[in-house]
């Protein structure tokens, strides 16, 4: 079989950009022989380093502001009595496109209308953080302001069991010290 | 027969049709909503006014326009009637009041209602409702009452439609139910606390608009949108057998009649059928039940390329076919 390829000359080409170079093995000078100066400058700008504010910070001990809009580990808010927001309607369920949300409803008995605040609640609720791509559309679906997305970070393991996060990881504390923030959360939708 | 024109299709019909029923054989997006009306019922309609209809020429005899809209589950055709549905902007807006009418009493508790994702009330309000709701006053509360063992009343979210009261008028001998009061405080009840007991009563949850009537045998198991609709039969000695089941993994969740694009039961069942036969091996499975795309209970459900229609051997042929051509030319 033959290849019949012509080439074309570089200059026909179409050219995207005027910002190619053209290489040249041009014979360096004397000065640039000895190499001095070159290596000199290099070391120049390393030493100015010295002086610069650093890029880095040492995490654990300093910890940088997280912007409002950031999205971590998810959070199941009580109202202001201390009952439980969710209703396991399944929005977030269905709206997770990893699907990633699974839950069981339950019907609220007599005398737990200190805990659910409507008649139904979700008995079992996990979200896989394997699975989790942190869109946030769970927390866009919810009808009753019951999940957000928090500045916190999922924390690494060495299983893959304990990424399947179930209520006990997910639901806020009813300690009213021990609350989870979502104020900043919670004005960016009341105003969209 | 009557020539009737509704939203500019022209259809014949025989003399003693119903516009709705003239709409319904036109077909698509020219059929009003229903709410009360069920054309398995007898005298069902004439309750909820979301049917209602502009007629802009009331017969080929008397060309007059009739003054107000009408309800088009009660009003029957005239030759050389002309009918608007969709493409009058002052009846849409009139149907939207009609909707606001129908959701003032309606609780906001979609998220716990077992309807919720098969909803005609929820449909309609979303295509007609305001965001909004613009009634101060308090809305009418009633208790959770189990009407028997197998049904849950949620008085609150009843809209007066009355189906369910003809549903045991007609089907079921010795009804035990029915609507009680009047004006802002009816409510369906029994007599005094009576359990509904009959072979087909458990119809009275399908032909239920609103989640006003639920299985309590279905209660908070799961949500519609999660489960997999099923086409099943079984030899019934008293109804037809023909279902559709609801089911989770190989557990049935729930068993309801098939419900055409109407919402109406294609054949009502019995309640052994719908109650008691919760296994897989009680029913002889035909397959998955077509759903419309657009409806939230085909959400995440992923359809085989046999039901998109696309021939995967044809496909494949042309792709052979194309790389043997290209292998040719060179």
């Amino acid at each position: 079989m033959e290849h019949n390829i012509t080439r074309l000359p570089i200059e026909s080409l179409m050219q995207l950009t005027n910002r190619s170079k053209v290489v040249v093995n041009k014979k360096m000078s004397f000065v640039e022989r000895l190499y001095l100066p070159a290596i000199l400058g290099g070391l120049m700008i390393t030493f100015r380093h010295f002086f610069k504010k650093k890029a880095t910070i040492s995490y654990p001990e300093v910890q940088r502001d997280f912007s409002p809009v950031y999205r971590g580990q998810h959070v199941l808010k009580r109202d202001e009595q201390g009952r439980e927001n969710c209703t396991a309607c399944g929005l977030c369920a269905v709206a997770c496109p990893a699907e990633a949300i699974s839950m069981t409803a339950s019907e609220r008995k007599k005398g737990e209308e200190h805990l659910y605040r409507e008649e139904k609640y979700a008995s079992v609720y996990e979200i896989n953080m394997l699975r989790c791509i942190f869109c946030g559309l769970c927390e866009e679906a919810c009808p009753k302001e019951a999940i957000f997305l928090t500045d916190r970070i999922v924390s690494s393991d060495y299983q893959r069991n304990g990424f399947i996060y179930g209520k006990d990881q997910l639901v806020e504390s009813t300690d009213p010290d021990k609350r989870v923030d979502i104020a900043g959360r919670l004005k960016a939708h009341r105003h969209q | 027969m009557a020539k009737v024109t509704i939203d500019g299709i022209t259809i014949e019909v025989p003399d003693g049709t119903t516009i709705l029923q003239a709409a319904r054989m036109i077909g698509g997006d020219v059929v009003p909503p229903a709410m009360c009306y069920y054309s398995k019922l007898e005298t069902s309609g004439g309750y909820c006014r979301t049917c209602i209809v502009k007629v802009t020429k009331g017969s080929e005899k008397d060309p007059r326009p009739m003054p107000k809209p009408v309800a088009s589950c009660r009003t029957t055709v005239m030759d050389g009637m002309v009918v608007e549905n969709t493409v009058s902007p002052d009846l849409l807006e009139a149907r939207k009041g009609v909707v606001e009418f129908l959701l003032i009493n309606h609780p906001l508790d979609c998220p716990i209602c077992d309807q919720a994702g098969e909803c005609h009330l929820q449909d309609l309000s979303y295509e007609h409702g305001l965001a909004k709701s613009r009634y101060e006053f308090k809305r009418r509360e009633f208790e959770q009452i189990d009407i028997g063992e197998k049904i849950k009343l949620h008085m609150n979210r009843c809209i007066l439609c009355y189906r369910c009261v003809k549903v045991a008028d007609q089907l079921c001998d010795g009804r035990v139910h029915g609507v009680i009061n009047r004006g802002d405080v009816a409510e369906i009840s029994t007599y005094i606390s009576n359990a509904v007991e009959n072979d087909f009563s458990g119809n009275m949850i399908d032909v239920c608009p609103v989640g006003a009537l639920t299985d309590r045998t279905f209660r908070f198991k799961s949500r519609v949108w999660f489960t997999k609709p099923m086409d099943a039969h079984r030899d019934c000695k008293k109804c037809s057998g023909k279902v559709a089941l609801w089911m989770s993994g190989n557990e049935v969740l729930r068993v309801t009649g098939r419900k055409d694009r109407y919402g109406e039961l294609e054949s009502f069942i019995c309640n052994d059928c719908r109650y008691e036969k919760k296994n897989t091996t009680d029913w002889n499975i035909e397959g998955p039940r077509n759903i419309e795309r657009h409806s939230v209970i085909s959400q995440n459900h992923y359809m085989s390329l046999r039901q998109l229609k696309i021939d995967v051997s044809k496909q494949k042929e042309l792709a052979e076919k194309a790389h043997r051509d290209k292998q040719n030319t060179q």
